[in-house]
């Protein structure tokens, strides 16, 4: 079997600080520096090889074991509740995921909620653990001008700074659930390479 | 057993179970393949995925196809009092599965054992869940020991959401939210401590067991760990001690599971390929008295491990259009009485691989 840990990182800016953590932890790989546009890079000393692949795929990859372990947000793995173990909390990435809302809008809790997300499940959980009649919109992205064009009463986002919001003319009105960037998995992997990947989350963790 | 190369993966790994529940003793189940609807729909979290494919049947009854075979067997047991019913299965079952979409068609074979269980008997199932696991992956596996017993004496006297939040992220082994959880919920630090420490314990028992002894709490917790001691001493005893872990991230719905629980893996399969446990609930859930362990072998990935081997023929024997077919059929027939496969073209077809290439009338 192949010894090599394969780590799937999410593109983009969480990645490279991800990657940089992992690297200050002993799991450096120089040919991920070089400028390029290569998705898979290789380390054989430090035993392992990256990947990078889109932020929501990264737990798709580590469920099916195409990657023994890897970094996917809270946000991630509460939408689509992969089977795969969740060992750190790595700290990284740190926001929020709201329920956000025009400034002069005011909640009728008579009326059937228009909700537009990128997170149908999350959503539907929250106001369903509240009891609240909604109606989801499943959106792709810019989020935001949904309430501004009435096509929702609220968003179901993640924020980081609120600064997109404000900009757009809407504030944060309730936090769902604190996001920050998860270590996952493969419950196979994590048996039969239980060393290896015990000793990097212990790594990376302190 | 003879076994062939046209045999697929999934065949040849279900005769190879058969034949070793079948030399345990254990007696062959066969089953419909429909079974009606309300079976399952009573018992709707024993499954592994709660969508059913029904239709209805000629009398109007609403039925299913079937989603699992334990249910269906436990509906039927009646082992004699103070024995024991040791049947084994391989049959179809119609689920979806939460990383893929749609329905999918599985084979599983496995085996039950109800009625008056003892440490024995359960030995004797968990001993062939680790032997159909040698068998399936050339020896090399791991099989995963967990006890529902042990978890559910650290969550007793905890409010039911509570418990099977905690449950769900010892699931997953995350020390951080049974933290806080723990620290929401106002449950003590000593016993947030213990759950932590239980769902990080990965080990041979010789590793994992003596840690347990300051973890089992009351008298359910002290007797699950005398069962997994004793479970442990009957591997040893067959040799089988290597490819156990002990693992207590493996649970499942209190509601039916009450005792061992257990999975299994091969290398180069991203998921287990064995799932079984003890479920006396489900038993008494049904009104019938005594215990029941049991476990099922997916039988569906199995063909991930192959590679089909390095040829699709021995021979691939080529003719013109002057040869006689009389003649050519002949010689096919005599490399056939040699005892290796042949295929007859007049060209060679794409993507065919073959040991040999013959034309018809060259080297005779």
């Amino acid at each position: 079997m192949d010894r090599m840990m394969n780590i799937a990182l999410p593109k983009g800016r969480l990645g490279e600080k991800v990657y940089q953590r992992l690297k200050a932890a002993g799991y450096p790989c120089p040919s991920i520096e070089e400028e390029n546009r290569r998705l898979i890079f290789e380390n054989p000393e430090a035993g392992v090889r990256y990947f990078w692949v889109k932020p929501s795929d990264v737990a798709i990859y580590v469920e099916r074991g195409a990657a023994d372990v890897g970094v996917a947000g809270k946000d991630i793995l509460l939408e689509y509740s992969p089977d795969v173990y969740e060992l750190a909390d790595l700290g990284l990435g740190k926001c929020r995921m709201c329920v956000a809302a025009r400034r002069e809008f005011r909640d009728r809790p008579d009326r059937v909620l228009r909700v537009a997300t990128k997170f149908p499940q999350i959503a539907a959980r929250y106001y369903g653990s509240l009891s609240r009649d909604i109606d989801i919109i499943k959106l792709n992205g810019s989020i935001e001008i949904a309430p501004i064009l009435g096509l929702s009463d609220v968003i179901v986002d993640i924020v980081e700074t609120g600064k997109t919001l404000l900009e757009n003319g809407l504030e944060p009105r309730e936090t769902i659930v604190p996001i920050s960037a998860r270590l996952i998995a493969n419950k196979v992997s994590y048996k039969f390479k239980h060393q290896q990947i015990a000793e990097l989350c212990g790594r990376v963790e302190a | 057993m003879v076994e062939s190369p046209i045999w697929r993966p999934d065949e040849r790994a279900g005769l190879r179970l058969r034949s070793l529940y079948h030399r345990h003793g254990y007696l062959p189940y066969r089953m419909s393949k429909f079974e009606p609807y309300d079976l399952y729909v009573r018992n709707k979290n024993f499954l592994v995925s709660e969508k059913i494919l029904t239709f209805t049947d000629t009398d109007g009854r609403l039925m299913a196809l079937k989603p699992d075979v334990t249910l269906s067997i436990v509906k039927n047991a009646q082992p004699p009092a103070g024995a024991l019913e040791k049947v084994y299965y391989s049959e179809y079952v119609y689920r979806t599965s939460p990383a893929s979409v749609g329905y999918r068609e599985i084979m599983q074979t496995g085996l039950e054992c109800i009625g008056s269980l003892d440490l024995a008997a359960t030995g004797e199932v968990l001993a062939l869940a680790a032997e159909s696991l040698a068998q399936l992956g050339g020896g090399e596996y791991l099989l995963d020991l967990g006890h529902m017993g042990l978890v559910s004496s650290l969550l007793e006297g905890l409010a039911g959401d509570t418990a099977a939040s905690l449950l769900a992220e010892l699931g997953r082994k995350n020390t951080g939210a049974i933290r806080q959880l723990c620290a929401q919920s106002g449950v003590a630090h000593s016993l947030a401590d213990r759950l932590c420490r239980l769902a990080q314990l990965y080990g041979l028992p010789a590793q994992v067991l003596p840690e347990l002894e300051g973890l089992a709490q009351g008298a359910q917790g002290r007797a699950a760990l005398e069962e997994l001691e004793g479970l442990c001493a009957v591997l040893e005893q067959l040799g089988l001690l290597e490819g156990l872990r002990l693992d207590f991230s493996i649970v499942n719905d209190m509601r039916y599971y009450n005792g061992i629980i257990f999975r299994g893996y091969l290398p180069g399969l991203a998921s287990g390929v064995l799932a079984g446990g003890r479920y006396d609930n489900l038993l008494h859930r049904m009104g019938k008295a005594g215990g029941a362990v049991g476990f099922a072998v997916y039988l569906d990935q199995l063909e991930r491990l192959e590679d089909g081997g390095a040829y699709d023929v021995d021979v691939l024997l080529l003719y013109g259009p002057g040869d006689s077919p009389a003649a050519v059929a002949g010689r096919a027939g005599g490399l056939l009485a040699q005892g290796k496969s042949v295929r007859t073209e007049r060209e060679a077809p794409q993507g065919l691989r073959w040991r040999e290439l013959i034309r018809f009338g060259e080297g005779e």
